[in-house]
């Protein structure tokens, strides 16, 4: 326990220091901590309740135009303002665009949250495949439909409120590094103290056998439900931060980006090593610094890097980081390990 | 919203005859996504793509001056082997695996497809034209291009091939038998592994051949394939495994569905209603079964 508390303060206090130690990657680093949010909640369904899910994108997207249209929405017409595209006829004051981000958080996290709930009890009876394929319908299905719709931009897209006059650049890039920054100590946190209630054990229940947990008097899709409802939470928290920070909404392309976004949380994930605290967190990050090596120095192979990375993670590596260092450390976590068997399975092998 | 559709009959004859022709071919890449699934136990997200890419077989035969017709025999031909390469290098490795394991691994697959063909053949929408002309019917209130009535005449032509194929053949049989029961199958002989590489190959021949009427027919896209996908697995959860009737009729259903959202909800919407369909569909059959207390396998 003191060991672990040592390790949380370090990463707090490089966590508040890092925009000002790497002042060029502060839009990075934002990016990355959205990029373990999503992770972490991904982990939520499909690593503990065993729940694959491609349509978390769902919430994220959905928060994302939340938060937009309520900052917008809240001082000015909302068409208006789609309508006029990257031409700003009307400025937020600063103490109008904090009022805004602040409620708009707010709201992208409460609905999608409402959302996931008032779906949940049709789509959760589904099991295995026919979920992933129904979530994978879902996220696509809410991309082209946004896509159509007037007052949030259509298909030329929604310019979210440009950052008010105050600091210039700098200020910016701190503001949403510390929210995003924020929104990650703040899902850790829930998460971890999750995961030590009866609630995960009930997750991990529904996840290695449903129908033996049922019977055993568990309300599954209560507990299903409420899963899912943390995810969307958390997800469409992530959404409205990313919304801010990359200042345009384009509905296929940066909200409901099923091609991008919704596997990265995936892949994330099982990088890092579903069903594990830590996975999603080590995970996102290798994943960051691969990417974006990718992304700068070989642009234009990046989805071809993708796929590849895809099928070779899933093929070869589907137990992840933190698996595979569970199995060459268990001593390290916690399980018991008698010499002599290990001996005999080495030399079995 | 629009609903001149019913205020004008040869409208909707007309939505129902395109519907019936396009579905025709959705029920040909239907089959060969039940076929996998049957026997091989997984779901290809990539199916859309193989489409596809037959698709752009048949528009360079095009290009180069050949009519993309003997596409429809090109492209299976091509498209086999390259199903097969691909059962060799990923998917005899998620066969025995968990279904998520094979839906993860081929939209993996998938997303290589799509930007490769993005690299190869460039952005643009592109058909192949074939010159068929069309044909006007109940004096000249419904169109109906004569490469719709040839696509739909093909692969009900290679369906059948199919089916008796299926029956008949000693493959065939190996193929039927190793969906029942791969483990009896092979204490009595069948080289299972052959078997699936040839089922697999086989599926991406059909796609080969959808894609290829599809170039004809419609336009094709590096991008456009995840849909195909979503509509074939549509079709086979409708239908069940194994039910060709059902595929077929099914199909057609999906088909004239889609033309009337066209018309109805206007063109922007089409994806958005297939995928909302599909959707709709899994949680009815959720609601349907759980009534039985039974779910989905």
């Amino acid at each position: 326990m003191n060991k672990n508390l040592i390790l949380y303060a370090a990463i707090l206090v490089f966590g508040i220091t890092a925009p000002f130690i790497f002042p060029a990657f502060k839009v990075q680093l934002s990016i990355l901590c959205v990029l373990i949010v999503l992770a972490l909640t991904w982990n939520i369904q499909g690593g503990e309740m065993g729940y694959n899910t491609f349509g978390n994108i769902l919430f994220y997207g959905l928060g994302m135009y939340l938060c937009a249209s309520v900052q917008v929405g809240m001082f000015f017409p909302l068409a208006e303002w789609t309508e006029s595209g990257g031409e700003k006829t009307f400025v937020h004051t600063p103490a109008e665009f904090f009022q805004g981000m602040a409620v708009g958080l707010v709201v992208a996290a409460v609905v999608p949250t409402i959302v996931a709930g008032l779906i949940g009890y049709s789509i959760l009876g589904l099991r295995g495949h026919y979920f992933a394929i129904c979530t994978l319908g879902l996220g696509v299905a809410a991309g082209e439909i946004s896509g159509g719709i007037e007052i949030i931009g259509a298909g030329q897209g929604f310019t979210t409120p440009p950052f008010p006059d105050v600091g210039g650049l700098e200020a910016r890039g701190e503001f949403f590094y510390f929210l995003s920054f924020m929104a990650v100590v703040l899902t850790f946190t829930a998460v971890r103290a999750i995961y030590s209630t009866r609630f995960k054990l009930i997750l991990n229940a529904i996840r290695d056998n449903e129908d033996k947990a049922e019977a055993m008097g568990i309300q599954t899709m209560k507990y299903k439900i409420i899963g899912w409802m943390i995810s969307a939470f958390f997800c469409g928290l992530a959404g409205g931060i990313m919304g801010g920070l990359v200042g345009y909404i384009d509905s296929t392309d940066v909200a409901f980006d099923g091609r991008e976004m919704g596997v990265f949380m995936v892949l994330m994930a099982i990088l890092g090593g579903k069903g594990t605290l830590w996975g999603p967190v080590i995970g996102a990050t290798v994943f960051h610094i691969f990417k974006e090596g990718f992304w700068t120095f070989f642009l234009g192979w990046q989805y071809v890097a993708l796929g590849v990375l895809i099928v070779v993670i899933v093929i070869y590596f589907p137990e992840g980081i933190m698996g595979w260092l569970r199995e060459k450390y268990p001593e390290r976590f916690g399980e018991v390990v008698d010499e002599a068997d290990r001996k005999a399975q080495v030399e079995l092998k | 919203m629009d609903f001149m559709v019913f205020q004008y009959p040869m409208i909707s004859v007309q939505a129902c005859l395109d519907g019936v022709l396009l579905g025709i071919l959705f029920a040909l890449i239907a089959y060969g996504m039940a076929l996998q699934w049957g026997v091989m136990n997984i779901i290809n997200i990539a199916q859309g793509d193989l489409v596809i890419l037959g698709g752009y077989i048949a528009y360079f035969m095009y290009l180069y001056g050949i009519h993309p017709a003997w596409g429809v025999i090109v492209a299976p031909i091509i498209m086999y082997f390259v199903g097969v390469g691909l059962y060799k290098l990923v998917i005899n490795k998620v066969v025995d695996r968990d279904l998520f394991i094979s839906i993860l691994a081929t939209f993996g697959i998938s997303i290589l497809f799509m930007q490769l063909m993005n690299f190869a053949f460039g952005a643009d929408v592109v058909l192949a034209n074939s010159g068929y002309g069309t044909t006007f019917l109940f004096e000249s209130a419904v169109v109906l291009p004569n490469s719709k009535i040839f696509s739909a005449f093909i692969s009900i032509l290679f369906a059948i091939c199919l089916v008796i194929y299926m029956k008949k053949s000693k493959l065939g049989r190996a193929i039927r038998a190793t969906a029942q029961n791969a483990r009896a199958a092979k204490i009595l002989g069948v080289d299972t592994e052959k078997v699936y590489a040839a089922t697999f190959g086989i599926n991406a021949a059909l796609c080969g051949v959808a894609g290829a009427l599809i170039s004809i027919t419609f336009t094709i896209h590096p991008y456009m394939g995840l849909p195909y996908t979503i509509r074939s697995f549509m079709i086979v959860i409708v239908a069940g495994l194994g039910n060709l009737p059902g595929v077929a009729l099914s199909g057609m259903g999906l088909g004239v569905f889609e033309e009337f959202a066209d018309y109805i909800l206007g063109t922007e919407f089409r994806i958005g209603a297939v995928f909302l369909l599909l959707v709709l569909i899994l949680v009815y059959r959720r609601f349907k079964l759980s009534r039985k207390r039974e779910y989905l396998k």
